[in-house]
């Protein structure tokens, strides 16, 4: 099977025959972060394309398909324009806060990228509280939101702002609750273990029931925490113009864009592992004949396929439904997602003691 | 350091939505008040796009005056010119032929058609929906080719004149139409599962923005926004036009008088429109399109009033005559004006999403508030 893992080893082991061991881990270090960087712009292009063409084909049109092949560059194009544009900072504007809340954003989305198995042993940094780091992290977005929306001093940002703590705070809790009904099942805290203990079936297959209600709950709850429709209040264009970032142009504002869409692809991510096996390949038991053919796609193709295929749920979210009023937003998390969630991780806890999964 | 945000002795905040904003179609000023996200007060303030057609039109002979009045409510152009040709003919005492009646009636209805699918796209986007307004937008271009081959135009018809219709339909008029109702009849389903259905739309659109049947009035709302309060309007009903009480068809009423009634309104009155042309499309009688009129007309010393239903409501024309070739004096009773009146008794403690889904269901459109 082939996999990253050897090419990393590969690189490995030929650094610490030509370097001393503190210069290959520094330069292993510099390596990595050049490939999370370009891993980052590449599927911020990719990302968004892919929303337009979906957009495109839900809508009975064409979406992009003038620049490059098939409209391939057309995201690269965009990019380029956004930044020759002027980076505008309104006069009125807490300019220090201001410009500080984009790169917030950025880096509350890269370093979310760290504990993340992009394929078997290809992982930037093996955690062993992953899942723990994964969830305070992506707590920290909802501060450059709010930075963003005060020091803007407009009207729409700061009650975009405003909605967008209350709605990403509350949908944390059950968010959270999901992951932990996971938690609960492999007992690790540790994303590569949690893959591990799947190599038998999927979560969501293994579970029963109450993992497919953690499943959805899931999705809907981190729908809610990237601020997507029909969660999207933070931006609301038919109300708020364009919310949180109306003050903001040029590279300030593709950084809140492209954080947008690495964001939906790290929980889409964290998605996939927790309760799609990760890069673990489609096994069923103990039937070897399927897992060995299941085994000769690559990992990184089972990892990032499921990956998108999530990613490609919430663009469809997001091209179907009408947007939720910022009540019944509330409402849906706290009197209906959150008592469910908890009255499902008793459920499952139930079952992992007692060992009820397959 | 950030100044302090305007606001008002109380703590509420003035916030000014638009004249440059998405969800006001166009160039409408609102100076709402809120605390918090509930609004107190609304405001609506006009003027961006006033062009006074009105006093434009005195200075215009009665055949030109008409292809002004397009420019009013664009999306019911037709209706617009048909009311001002009616008004015409009233004071001209002529009777046109059958023909270029069920010629005209033919044009009302599509146009009502493609006014509310332009609404109901729009409407959806209001609520943060995009995609039915490029599901609304395949059957509207569909009227627009039919009106582009027969009319010459897309918007802006121009195709009623005093005395009749500009010229004759075009041969192809039934074929296509037939099509259109085909094609429109396989594609409602697709719009009850889209956006009528939908758990969070009807969340969003039932119990809010409440106008009883007596505020209808009061306010003088006309349309749908009046029928979806359960107040009789329908002009076609009450004044009858044209061929309107020879046909069969039901004036839509909905009780409820909130947002989902007045969507319901408009989403059935497309079905309505759609048997009135299937009642017309194959029996459009022969003869002539157009009555034989003076080639300069003059009206009589007078006044002469005509009221149609457009596709937002009642439509009136007003023209004080002194005997010459052009009028002495225009009035338009504009349905959308009276409309957006209610909206600051209808928005009041709501929240400010519901406002925009109120302003969708208005179907607002500001060339016609604001001449």
């Amino acid at each position: 099977m082939w996999s990253f893992s050897k090419i990393s080893k590969l690189i490995d082991s030929w650094l610490s025959v030509n370097f001393s061991s503190t210069w290959t881990m520094v330069i292993e270090m510099v390596i990595a972060g050049i490939a999370v960087i370009t891993l980052f712009a590449l599927l911020g292009l990719v990302l968004v394309l892919m929303e337009r063409r979906v957009a495109a084909w839900i809508q009975i049109r064409l979406g992009p398909n003038r620049v490059g092949p098939g409209g391939m560059l057309q995201s690269l194009a965009d990019t380029l324009k956004l930044l020759v544009k002027e980076g505008m900072t309104p006069d009125g504007a807490d300019k220090f806060l201001f410009n500080l809340a984009p790169f917030i954003a950025m880096i509350v989305a890269m370093l979310l990228m760290a504990p993340i198995a992009f394929a078997s042993n290809f992982q930037l940094w093996d955690l062993n509280i992953g899942v723990l780091y994964v969830t305070a992290i992506s707590s920290l977005m909802v501060i450059s939101i709010l930075m963003a929306g005060w020091a803007s001093n407009n009207k729409y940002s700061l009650m975009g702002a405003m909605r967008s703590g209350a709605q990403i705070v509350s949908y944390e809790l059950s968010a959270g609750l999901s992951i932990m009904s996971i938690v609960v099942l492999s007992g690790s805290l540790n994303l590569n273990e949690i893959i591990q203990s799947q190599a038998d079936g999927w979560w969501l297959f293994k579970g029963h029931i109450p993992v497919v209600i953690a499943f959805i709950i899931f999705i809907i709850a981190v729908t809610a925490e990237t601020n997507r429709a029909p969660f999207d209040l933070a931006e609301a264009e038919s109300e708020l113009t364009a919310g949180f970032h109306t003050e903001y142009s040029g590279m300030k504002f593709a950084l809140f864009f492209l954080a947008e869409y690495i964001n939906v692809f790290i929980v889409c991510a964290i998605g996939a592992t927790l309760f799609l096996g990760g890069w673990m390949p489609f096994h069923i038991g103990h039937w070897q004949a399927f897992n060995h053919v299941m085994d000769f796609i690559p990992s990184s193709i089972w990892f990032f396929g499921k990956t998108f295929f999530l990613i490609f749920l919430i663009m469809w979210f997001r091209w179907t439904f009408p947007r939720l009023r910022i009540d019944q937003l509330l409402d849906l998390e706290w009197k209906y997602l959150l008592p469910i969630s908890m009255f499902n991780i008793l459920l499952i806890t139930l079952m992992a003691i007692l060992g009820w999964h397959f | 350091m950030v100044e302090e945000i305007a606001s008002t002795a109380d703590g509420n905040i003035i916030l000014n939505l638009g004249p440059q904003h998405p969800a006001t179609h166009g160039v409408l000023h609102l100076v709402i008040t809120i605390n918090g996200e509930t609004i107190q007060k609304v405001e609506p303030h006009l003027g961006y796009i006033h062009r006074s057609i009105e006093k434009m039109c005195e200075s215009l002979t009665y055949r030109q005056f008409i292809y002004v009045t397009s420019r009013m409510d664009y999306l019911s152009s037709h209706i617009n010119n048909h009311a001002c040709a009616l008004c015409v003919e009233k004071g001209l005492q002529i009777e046109i032929p059958s023909r270029s009646q069920v010629i005209r009636v033919l044009m009302d209805e599509l146009t009502r058609i493609a006014s509310h699918e332009l609404w109901w796209g729009a409407m959806a986007m209001d609520l943060g929906a995009f995609t039915p307004f490029f599901h609304a937008f395949r059957e509207r271009e569909a009227i627009n080719d039919i009106m582009e081959e027969t009319c010459g135009a897309r918007l802006t018809m121009n195709y009623m004149v005093p005395g009749g219709v500009m010229q004759d339909i075009h041969p192809n008029f039934q074929r296509r139409v037939k099509e259109f109702i085909t094609l429109f009849k396989s594609k409602v389903s697709e719009y009850n599962e889209l956006v009528t259905g939908n758990i969070i739309f009807q969340n969003r659109m039932k119990g809010v923005g409440n106008l009883s049947a007596a505020d209808a009035i009061s306010f003088g709302c006309t349309g749908p926004t009046a029928r979806g309060s359960g107040v009789s309007c329908d002009i076609r009903k009450l004044y009858p036009y044209e061929i309107y009480e020879k046909l069969d068809f039901e004036e839509i009423l909905e009780s409820d008088g909130d947002s989902f009634a007045r969507y319901m309104v408009r989403v059935r009155e497309m079905s309505q429109s759609i048997s009135i042309i299937e009642q017309l499309i194959d029996n459009i009688p022969e003869g002539d399109f157009q009555a034989k009129t003076k080639a300069v007309l003059k009206l009589p010393k007078g006044e002469f009033y005509q009221r149609v239903e457009t596709a937002r409501g009642d439509f009136g024309v007003y023209i004080v005559s002194e005997g010459g070739t052009t009028p002495y004096r225009i009035k338009y009773r504009s349905p959308g004006f009276s409309n957006l009146s209610a909206l600051d008794h209808m928005a009041r403690g709501s929240k400010l999403g519901d406002l925009v889904a109120m302003m969708g269901t208005l179907d607002l459109v500001i060339p016609d508030i604001d001449r």
